[in-house]
């Protein structure tokens, strides 16, 4: 519990150093926002005004504290270029790309256990070399270009589904899960492989540990030995792995939203960075950090509720 | 109940044979010793018996007989029912040798769930029995306990433990005590001697250390090189060893030691702990201190 309680903390404290770095790096590099949305004719009386409407007359840390306060009331600003409330604009998006990411990660955590399961249990196996290469060929493989197979195999080919029609969330659920599934599927595989991969030398390791000796000791076959105690402590590692996984699937979406025709955050961060539209970006770039931090702590407090060595964190 | 006769292990990649035609018997509730440095084939020999060689890894062959069953060529499905029920095994490193993440009582029960129906209760109720048997302090308390928080010598105790809950004819020792400190090892050995004594547990007492075996063992078999070169009673190998080897092996006892097992040999007293009598007034008052909760 008290655990718990200092993860969290850890979690909030990072976040607001993240927001800051956030909030100073775009208030150095971004020049003269009121000047970026009115143009360069504009007077300067209007630009003046522009600035006070904005509150860039103010000293730095007064602008980011009212930027933080309203971040944490929901009020992320205004977009620049489309001149609507950033949190108004990133929320649909936002759902697309939390939706894909969360059937991405269900699916590799689905498809990675049982698979580097078998691996390890077969790893002495004939045809361990065809696994182990099957494996390499889906690392190597980029997400653009599974996207490009996918898409016209199942697209274009199969017609299961309409490449660059994707169905609103809000309107048609089921249309718009079955989309994301086949975007989904390519974020996966390479991370289903590196899963696997980390999983089964894992396994394979605690395999050769004394406990396996003992635990046969005392009648268990290799396969209860496996289920009763290597898979548990198997486990810890491999939800750390996962939770990586789980920060960088998002980052990998953004180059298969593209090519999907998703309007999801991706494709949102890469046009607002080419606008200059910084409320955007510094909005996207606290929420992408906010879900890396996110996910290791999860990961970790999860990992201390398998490992109760990991609780003494406290007096180490 | 436990003959082993010309046993013969040589791993694929090694020239040598590990065991070399070993040959021993113990009788029911004795205690063997076997001596010999690390590589001389005594922890082979006890894998061999508790079936748990890597059978694709090497060749065997010879006979190793518990109560007239083999164990040495069985296959798989009768090794289970064996292991564990009729042979308990304790392994050098208590640390290593548990599971990190299962509850020390359920590593301890672990055998009676394998091995029999009893419900979970029964089994929770005989494990607290055999970890009280083995004399640790707050047996409840420590069958919650993760192995991480129980010092070496009580997860030895609680290994020991673990071997016994379901008492086996006979249990292998693979070096017990090295691991631990000096006090521990003494109240160990002791441990072991009640043990044997109550339950007339027979015993193989694997050890490098000629001296802790003659606090245990009344016969005793040294090891070199995969084959037994002197086997007999503790205390003739220990004053009148034949081999030249097990007589380097006492050269490196410490003199102090030797004067005053003499003495408790003469008195008739060969299984007493020696010079743990010096010992054991650290021991005692380290009880303690020495096997702490963390």
């Amino acid at each position: 519990m008290k655990f718990a309680v200092r993860r969290i903390t850890a979690l909030l404290i990072t976040m607001i150093m993240v927001s800051f770095l956030a909030f100073a790096a775009f208030h150095m590099i971004s020049g003269d926002p009121a000047q970026a949305i009115l143009g360069t004719n504009a007077t300067p009386e209007r630009l003046e005004l522009m600035r006070q409407q904005l509150g860039l007359d103010k000293p730095f840390l007064v602008q980011y504290f009212s930027w933080l306060t309203g971040f944490f009331s929901g009020n992320l600003g205004i977009s620049y270029s489309y001149r609507q409330p950033v949190a108004s604009l990133i929320m649909p998006k936002l759902k697309v790309t939390l939706l894909m990411v969360m059937i991405s990660f269900v699916i590799i955590v689905v498809c990675s256990l049982p698979l580097g399961l078998r691996s390890a249990q077969k790893a002495s196996g004939r045809f361990d070399w065809v696994r182990t290469t099957i494996g390499q060929l889906c690392m190597a493989v980029p997400a653009f270009f599974l996207s490009i197979l996918v898409s016209y195999l199942f697209g274009i080919v199969l017609k299961w589904f309409t490449p660059g029609d994707f169905p609103k969330i809000d309107r048609n659920f089921a249309g718009a899960v079955r989309y994301l599934f086949f975007a989904a599927v390519c974020i996966a595989i390479p991370r289903i492989a590196m899963t696997v991969r980390m999983l089964r030398s894992t396994i394979i390791q605690e395999m050769e540990k004394d406990y396996v000796r003992t635990a046969i000791s005392r009648g268990n076959d290799r396969s209860e030995v496996l289920r009763k105690h290597v898979l548990k402590n198997s486990l810890v590692p491999t939800i750390t792995f996962l939770g990586q996984t789980m920060a960088e699937i998002v980052g990998g979406s953004i180059v298969v939203e593209q090519v999907f025709g998703i309007p999801g955050m991706g494709r949102f961060l890469v046009a607002s960075i080419s606008n200059r539209d910084y409320p955007v970006v510094e909005a996207l770039v606290v929420i992408l950090a906010f879900w890396v931090i996110l996910s290791g702590t999860v990961a970790d407090l999860i990992g201390q509720k398998i490992d109760p060595r990991l609780r003494l964190g406290g007096r180490a | 109940m436990l003959e082993v006769r010309d046993l013969h292990v040589k791993f694929h990649n090694r020239d040598r044979e590990a065991v070399a035609g070993v040959s021993f018997t113990i009788r029911e509730g004795e205690i063997l010793g076997l001596v010999g440095e690390s590589g001389s084939g005594k922890s082979v020999t006890a894998m061999s018996i508790a079936g748990l060689l890597p059978r694709k890894k090497c060749d065997y062959r010879g006979d190793v007989l518990v109560d007239g069953e083999d164990m040495l060529h069985a296959d798989r499905s009768f090794l289970r029912k064996v292991q564990g029920s009729k042979i308990g095994v304790v392994f050098q490193e208590p640390m290593s040798a548990m599971d990190p993440l299962m509850k020390v009582g359920k590593q301890v029960e672990e055998v009676l769930e394998i091995h029999t129906d009893m419900k979970p209760e029964e089994r929770k109720k005989r494990a607290i029995e055999a970890l009280t048997d083995v004399e640790l302090p707050d047996p409840e308390a420590v069958y919650d306990k993760y192995p991480h928080e129980l010092s070496g010598g009580m997860l030895q105790r609680s290994m020991i433990a673990a071997a016994i809950v379901s008492r086996p004819g006979l249990l292998l020792l693979d070096e017990p005590t090295t691991a631990l400190d000096v006090t521990i090892q003494a109240q160990i050995l002791k441990l072991l001697e009640k043990l044997n004594k109550e339950y007339g547990m027979s015993m193989l007492f694997i050890s490098h250390n000629l001296n802790v075996v003659r606090k245990l063992c009344k016969r005793v078999a040294v090891m070199q090189k995969g084959v037994i070169v002197e086997e007999g009673l503790t205390d003739d190998v220990f004053f009148r060893p034949q081999h030249p080897y097990t007589q380097h092996l006492i050269a490196c006892i410490p003199a102090r030691v030797k004067v005053i097992a003499k003495k408790n040999a003469e008195s008739r007293m060969p299984t007493e702990l020696t010079e743990g009598t010096v010992l054991s007034v650290n021991a005692e008052t380290d009880v303690k201190g020495g096997e702490r909760y963390e």
